[in-house]
């Protein structure tokens, strides 16, 4: 019983997420891309990644959207692709309840993607954990450093190929 | 202000209104100090450190400053099997084992699409539930010492102890249980583990009571937290709090009931939110009292989950437990509502491996210390602990 209920309401806020989609398609047309519509994690991608700034803050502010709440943002690695990218999990926190994932994506090598700090204070530290375990650029973010590694720790831990530095301040790292 | 410039000797300055008032400012500013708060300060609950630059007892800026306890959970995740980070998610929020496995065990089980035994979800509600009052008990407790109280800490603690004394009944470990496995749970709660856990129930609500004549309408603490950093609601939601931080500011947000999981829909529970009457709302004291009344909301879902669970006859544990976890390709965002807020991970599987290709433990004292800076600004000092205490970090959880 409790499991039809469930799926119920899953497809339905499917079913919202889509709608929430379609406005913003209308305004940035093929700056984002289609709505992939799965149960686990509705998404779509942001293509131009300069307008994320301008996404994320029309997302906010729109009467009809107001993604107010920014859950999650976790960076990714895509070997394949040859780039790093960023999920944003979105909600409109008492005004809609709607939920969507948003990625952004830059190339793997010196790649950069504009910060979303000043949409939502939450992003200054995820995005700070972004860059410290992968090593992309939030450019305008407020204060871009490690977060949890150490300042002076070599290389970006969470991407694919990371190989851990052999020591240091003379200590053996790899035990 | 048209400044006159009549006298001006050292550090006097006398200047003058249009309206001819004569304003005499003592610059009394002396240079701003820099404060160094931790990692071994007993009052930042952990490893955390503030840098702070003060103004002789006015702190201007407060930096917090992480990762003495980071443990690689992130790393770990890609070389480990689903199953075997079940254990690793235990040693993030170390005083709410049971609500991380049941997170990571809900993210998991949203990718495998699969259907769990009704006596396994109420067993589960329950074990939480349990750990979410020896969780805010520590929460409580420690608030006290933080501000000087030290006797609702040893009340405190003496309650947690029958908590962890169930749960080791139930799981064999007090604090890092391994219990909560994906599709199921390790074993049967044991025969009579209702009845201890009714007893409990029955214990305890007299000395929430207590704890409230102790602690909460004390005059003294009332004095260190009523007003104490205010958090509006709105930037609350934009630094996206959670749990009773949240509710402290006046949200009525909680993810079991406004994203409902599990058997939640079935029981019957308050969310509480402060009125504004004894403490203002979004301050240290609204945080805190949140706390202790969601205590007994626990004890209600608890009294509940007896009642409505299901009989152990030919109950197995585990009959829902893949033998290999191999989820469908895809991602998932899947949280939970912990003592401390939401407690989410995101999980992208590619179709082939027993390992996730990224795990990220969306980790709710993370985010509701981002707001630290903000929080603790033209505060004083011993203010500052006040604020800390009553974000109620757990550094396991914020390094990861």
């Amino acid at each position: 019983m409790a499991e039809i209920e469930e799926g119920k309401g899953l497809s339905q806020s499917l079913h919202q997420s889509a709608a929430a989609y379609a406005v913003i398609r209308e305004q940035f047309a093929d700056a984002i891309s289609d709505f992939d519509a799965n149960e686990t994690m509705p998404f779509f991608e942001v293509i131009e990644t300069e307008k994320w700034p301008d996404i994320a803050l029309f997302m906010r502010d729109h009467p009809k959207l107001k993604f107010n709440y920014m859950a999650c943002l976790s960076g990714v690695d895509y070997p394949a692709e040859e780039k790093l990218g960023i999920v944003c999990n979105l909600e409109s926190l008492g005004a809609f309840g709607h939920r969507i994932a948003v990625k952004v994506k830059c190339s793997r090598e010196g790649g950069s993607i504009p910060t979303a700090a000043y949409v939502w204070h939450t992003a200054n530290w995820h995005e700070r954990e972004a860059y410290d375990m992968f090593g992309m650029q939030f450019t305008g973010h407020p204060d871009h450093r490690r977060i949890l590694c150490p300042e002076d720790w070599e290389g970006f831990p969470l991407r694919k190929d990371y190989k851990v530095q052999e020591s240091y301040h003379g200590i053996k790292v790899p035990y | 202000m048209q400044e006159l410039g009549m006298a001006e000797q050292g550090s006097i300055r006398v200047s003058r209104k249009d309206d001819n008032v004569v304003v005499i400012e003592k610059d009394l500013a002396t240079e701003e100090m820099l404060l160094s708060m931790g990692p071994q300060h007993p009052s930042t609950h952990g490893v955390l450190k503030l840098e702070c630059m003060t103004d002789g007892e006015v702190v201007t800026s407060a930096e917090p400053y992480l990762g003495y306890l980071h443990r690689c959970f992130e790393k770990h995740c890609e070389v480990v099997d689903y199953p075997g980070i079940v254990p690793y998610t235990d040693r993030m929020d170390y005083l709410a084992g049971m609500n991380n496995e049941w997170a990571y065990c809900i993210a998991v089980e949203k990718l495998l699409d699969i259907e769990i035994p009704r006596r396994v979800e109420f067993i589960r509600v329950m074990v939480s539930e349990l750990n979410r009052i020896a969780s805010h008990l520590v929460a409580i407790g420690t608030y006290g010492i933080d501000l000087g109280a030290f006797t609702p800490f040893l009340f405190c603690f003496r309650d947690r102890e029958h908590i962890l004394n169930l749960l080791e009944w139930a799981s064999g470990a007090r604090m890092l249980y391994n219990y909560i496995w994906i599709g199921g749970v390790a074993f049967d709660i044991p025969a009579d583990f209702n009845k201890r856990v009714k007893e409990f129930v029955d214990y305890f609500r007299p000395k929430v009571v207590e704890l409230y004549k102790l602690l909460t309408e004390n005059e003294i603490f009332v004095k260190r937290t009523k007003g104490i950093g205010i958090m509006p609601a709105d930037v609350a939601i934009n630094y996206a709090w959670s749990g009773p931080m949240l509710r402290g500011s006046g949200v009525q947000w909680d993810l079991r009931r406004n994203d409902p999981y599990s058997v939640y829909p079935e029981l019957d529970f308050n969310v509480p939110v402060p009125d504004g009457k004894f403490s203002d709302i979004g301050d240290c004291l609204s945080r805190h009292l949140v706390r202790a009344l969601e205590m007994e909301e626990s004890l209600n879902i608890i009294e509940q989950c007896i009642s409505k669970m299901p009989g152990s006859d030919g109950f197995n544990p585990r009959s829902a437990v893949p033998k290999r976890v191999r989820p469908k390709a895809g991602e998932v965002y899947a949280r939970a509502e912990n003592p401390r807020g939401e407690l989410g991970f995101y999980i992208q599987s590619d179709g082939k491996s027993t390992k996730p290709l990224r795990c990220k433990a969306r980790s709710s004292c993370f985010v509701n210390l981002s707001a630290m800076k903000d929080l603790s600004k033209g505060q004083l000092i011993p203010d500052l602990v006040a604020i800390i205490g009553s974000i109620d970090i757990v550094l396991g959880e914020v390094d990861r």
